[in-house]
């Protein structure tokens, strides 16, 4: 059967109620000021729902780029030796650390108009990140990756090659090896990798209005509107708000429950 | 000569301020609109110099954020606005201590990046689809004057972002990332040479913005709030806010 309960020590739970309190108090503060019955009025404006519309395919856009390049990419920081690496990590982990609005305006000097990509990509396809919804997803993907890289390339350092190898001198080929055994013994921390690069990109706002802009329908995310109606019309920002934060919390204990024990 | 006479004339001067503000100190938080940005921080330094014993801090934004930030409970001793609406707001609530006063007025201009590649040669190209244009959010004085001013110029903006304030709708431009946008006259004169051009708005369409300022109920530094005040409103403080491109009321 289990071990006798210690008594918990008095200090720990005080301080640890005390951080709880720095999650909590924020949340109850936004509740109490909840208009709850213009709710369903305020969410059904085409404001709030264009911005939620935006801000799932964004995030979900996102989240699909970041599986194409960025699971290769831990891998390579996972799997290859070569110089430079420490810095490859660095550069990976580095959109974790810089305020947002940086890394909007460095996408801006880079893929804006007179980008140092983003100049020769115009004038050879036509194509302009800024102002555009593919802007946002770029901004969010650019937030947002480092969270599944680091995850992933965690977890396939921490994984014993030996399976593979065994899985391999057994006869699977590569793909089979990957399928079968890599991702499976991964899943947990990969799962947990997409679901925390998810929230992320849609909680961005730094990075979008600077390198996106802000216009209803094209860029305008959740996090943007909320930001527009809390200089105008304080109660739809609040239902803004509450929508993203049961959104989030949805997902977020609800993949815990089922995948995430991996964090 | 002429150097002896200002050399005396700045030492009465000094003398005069130094004696009458000789009794603030402390920390003095002036939110100031976005737009103030470049002539507080010269107001700032003259301030400084004759009141050292105050360190000012300036907190910058769009007056809507500010007038938020204020309603809200968040500390500051002046509040100076882009527009009378806001300070309204504030003066609503109680939050302002006395009558706010006008100290400039300032203009529309459009500004465009240097060389204008949109070719942009007034309000009615802010309706050509194939450029970039930005405006100010509508919550914002200079995204409510510049829509004022379309409106005014029966002009409907193909419009590509609303930026937060009119610093940040700047930036944009003098990157060349937007083709076009509506500023005050005072963020064209304010850009660095070279990278913004600024094109006058018929006088007869334009939206002249008046600034108030006030002194703040809950301010934790009054006297020096209104010292600052006095001084913004004092021929000192209005030639300098004036070789910024503001009017004095």
């Amino acid at each position: 059967m289990s071990r006798r309960t210690l008594r918990p020590p008095p200090l720990m739970v005080f301080l640890g109620s005390i951080g709880l309190a720095i999650f909590v108090v924020p949340f109850a503060g936004l509740l109490a000021r909840v208009p709850w019955s213009d709710l369903l009025t305020l969410l059904a404006d085409d404001f709030v729902t264009d911005a939620l519309r935006l801000s799932l395919v964004t995030s979900l856009a996102a989240t699909l780029i970041a599986v194409i390049v960025g699971i290769p990419l831990a891998w390579i920081m996972a799997r290859l030796e070569f110089p430079g690496r420490s810095l490859v990590r660095g550069l990976v982990t580095l959109p974790l650390v810089l305020p947002p609005v940086v890394g909007g305006a460095a996408l801006l000097f880079a893929l804006g108009r007179r980008g140092l990509v983003g100049e020769p990509l115009n004038q050879a396809t036509g194509l302009l990140l800024p102002f555009s919804t593919w802007g946002v997803v770029v901004a969010n993907t650019f937030v947002a990756m480092p969270f599944l890289v680091i995850t992933v390339e965690g977890a396939l350092r921490n994984l014993d090659q030996r399976f593979e190898g065994a899985a391999a001198s057994l006869g699977a080929g590569r793909w089979t090896v990957l399928r079968r055994v890599t991702l499976p013994m991964i899943g947990p921390s990969l799962v947990a990798g997409l679901v925390l690069t998810w929230a992320r990109a849609f909680g961005e706002f730094g990075a979008t209005i600077t390198f996106a802009g802000n216009l209803q329908g094209r860029t305008q995310t959740m996090p943007l509107a909320v930001f527009v109606a809390l200089e105008s019309d304080r109660d739809t920002a609040v239902a803004l708000s509450l929508v993203m934060v049961i959104v989030s919390l949805a997902v977020l204990v609800g993949l815990r429950e089922r995948w995430w024990k991996a964090l | 000569m002429r150097t002896a006479r200002l050399i005396v004339t700045t030492c009465v001067l000094g003398m005069v301020i130094a004696c009458s503000g000789s009794s603030v100190n402390g920390e003095l938080l002036v939110s100031a609109a976005a737009s103030l940005t470049d002539a507080f921080g010269e107001v700032e330094s003259a301030f400084e110099e004759e009141n050292r014993d105050v360190d000012v801090v300036l907190n910058l934004g769009s007056s809507t954020a500010l007038r938020e930030q204020i309603l809200e409970g968040a500390p500051a001793d002046v509040f100076a606005s882009a527009n009378t609406s806001n300070m309204d707001q504030v003066v609503e609530a109680g939050e302002a201590a006395g009558e706010p006063e006008i100290f400039v007025t300032n203009r529309l201009q459009i500004a465009v990046p240097a060389g204008n590649p949109g070719g942009v040669s007034g309000l009615e190209d802010f309706a050509r689809e194939e450029l970039l244009i930005g405006l100010c959010g509508e919550n914002v004085p200079c995204g409510d004057f510049g829509r004022q001013a379309l409106e005014n110029a029966g002009v409907t903006p193909s419009l590509d972002t609303n930026e937060p304030d009119v610093r940040a709708l700047l930036t944009k431009i003098e990157n060349d990332e937007l083709d076009a946008g509506i500023v005050y006259v005072t963020d064209v004169l304010s850009s660095p040479p070279g990278e913004v051009e600024g094109i006058d708005i018929p006088t007869e369409v334009n939206v002249v913005a008046e600034y108030p300022i006030a002194v703040l109920a809950s301010a934790p530094n009054p006297d020096a709030a209104a010292a600052w005040i006095e001084f913004v409103l004092s021929e000192g403080g209005q030639a300098i806010l004036t070789s910024y491109g503001f009017t004095s009321p």
